[in-house]
């Protein structure tokens, strides 16, 4: 996230602190904040769920609706992910279409749902070449203090997950849940001077040199990345972020089972 | 639906089990966002509205400025899966014209004087659509700007009446907005009963009209009570840790 300003005196004591091993808000360098959560509060919605990471607060509400297929993929559904960063959440989001930092967001989320095969895209053909299920993610950030990554791919796992597929709606069947084969968590790891931290607020995120956010499915295999920022990120750093990715990937799935 | 739909049936009860003097279940909240200055969250029956505010602050852009006074800009969105067919994310010709009507009915009562040059930004989002969208987001909007200190003259409260299968009604639910015959959303300053927004369309008498805002005007004082709760809330809520934080030291 661009153009944030964070205080001096902030930036030293935040750097101070991680010196000692210590972050601002208590928490221990691999900690993450506390997750909350809600399923299916939207019923305009035909799968929904609000995820809090501390102040960081997102909804990503699920629109199913027949629609026809790519060309090159006649057979399979079509999984579509936007990300709004509404004004309402932060002083400096404005309103508009979405910018580079919504798009990447989105981007990032999309690939780790994709990717993981969450959605079984192949059971979502409805007549070959003519219709198949379009999955319609939206997520929408309603409170702002860092770490966006996380937030928004839990809430919109846990909207998939919850999801059902309007058969009655569009008279194409029974109401059936959306085919779903894993859970892919992701987990952001923000680089300040050479400390490495997991679940970055926002100002650790915005004196953070690096960003990297790592995805992993059930099995602890690795299936999307993204570095952002400036700064550098060392074999051993990434190699460390990996496996804390995998262990925190755990403790997430947890509680979220 | 058929169009032989009964909204009303011969004992005056109606779809949801209503009078037709009857409002849905309100659930009003105040201080809900952590980054807004001022914010609340508001449930007309299935309608979930958020709304923020920000400011006053710096105006962009810049040639809105009035020299003399603060200008309120308002924002009214609908989230995508808040309605039954995906609605596409940005604005459309009808949030902008609610966003205007939202806007200038907010103006009447802040005392924009205070703030020349400024501009008091206020979000509404919806976040589950089911009519009398606009009237929950000026209600909402009203406890956001009460919450955020800005000052203001009174809040403005909003309830929508209307007419289907003949009847005056009040608060129309999805279905009766849809296949009734008449939508009247208002707004009033609840302290000297003004009117700050009003709209109408479908096909009313005079007498019907008179009646729809009889109990529109009813509506919106209940509203009123409802947000100063909401705000009294809020405050004892901020009060009480307050004391808790000064009985730990």
């Amino acid at each position: 996230m661009s153009s944030k300003i964070i205080s001096e005196i902030r930036r030293d004591y935040i750097v101070n602190q991680l010196k000692e091993g210590k972050r601002t808000d208590g928490r221990g360098l691999k900690d993450v904040r506390e997750i909350k959560y809600e399923i299916n509060l939207i019923e305009t919605a035909d799968g929904s769920a609000k995820v809090s990471y501390g102040d960081t607060t997102v909804i990503a509400g699920i629109k199913i609706m027949p629609g026809t297929p790519f060309a090159d993929k006649p057979e399979s559904g079509v999984l579509t992910t936007g990300a709004e960063l509404i004004p309402l959440a932060h002083s400096s989001f404005e309103s508009g279409p979405p910018g580079e930092d919504a798009i990447e967001l989105a981007r990032v989320v999309d690939r780790g749902i994709r990717e993981s095969g969450m959605i079984d895209v192949d059971k979502l053909c409805i007549t070959p070449g003519q219709e198949v299920w379009m999955c319609y993610v939206d997520i929408y950030v309603t409170d702002y203090d860092g770490n966006l990554f996380d937030a928004c791919n839990l809430a919109a796992v846990l909207a998939i997950r919850n999801a059902v597929i309007p058969g009655k709606r569009y008279d194409k069947g029974d109401d059936v849940p959306l085919p779903v084969t894993c859970t892919p968590v992701s987990v952001t790891f923000a680089k300040i001077g050479n400390d490495l931290i997991v679940d970055p607020n926002f100002d650790e995120e915005n004196i953070a040199s690096a960003r990297l956010t790592v995805t992993t499915d059930d099995n602890g295999n690795f299936r999307a990345m993204q570095k952002g920022g400036q700064g550098s990120i060392s074999l051993d750093e990434l190699s460390a972020c990996l496996d804390m990715s995998v262990e925190t990937g755990v403790e997430i799935r947890k509680i979220i089972e | 639906m058929s169009k032989e739909m009964v909204l009303v049936d011969d004992k005056g009860k109606r779809i949801d089990g209503r009078t037709s003097e009857e409002s849905r279940e309100i659930k009003i909240e105040a201080g809900v966002l952590k980054n807004a200055d001022g914010s609340a969250y508001v449930e007309i029956g299935k309608n979930k509205v958020l709304a923020a505010v920000y400011g006053p602050r710096e105006c962009h852009p810049r040639h809105l400025q009035n020299p003399t006074k603060a200008i309120v800009q308002c924002k009214y969105n609908m989230q995508a899966y808040s309605v039954d067919d995906r609605k596409r994310p940005g604005t459309d010709r009808r949030s902008i014209e609610i966003s205007k009507i939202v806007s200038e009915a907010l103006e009447n009562v802040v005392l924009t004087g205070l703030y020349p040059r400024a501009s008091i930004d206020v979000y509404i989002e919806i976040l589950q659509a089911n009519a009398g969208t606009r009237c929950a987001g000026l209600t909402a909007a009203s406890v956001a700007l009460a919450d955020a200190g800005i000052p203001m003259k009174d809040i403005v409260a909003s309830m929508a009446a209307g007419k289907a299968d003949g009847h005056v009604l009040l608060d129309l639910n999805k279905e009766e907005d849809n296949f009734g015959e008449a939508d009247v959303p208002m707004a009033i300053v609840p302290s000297t009963g003004e009117i700050v927004l009003l709209q109408m369309d479908g096909n009313m008498t005079r007498e019907e009209f008179d009646r729809a805002i009889e109990l529109g005007v009813g509506g919106c004082k209940k509203i009123y009570e409802l947000q100063k709760d909401a705000l009294k809330r809020r405050y004892s809520a901020e009060e009480a840790e307050e004391e808790d934080d000064s009985d730990e030291q």
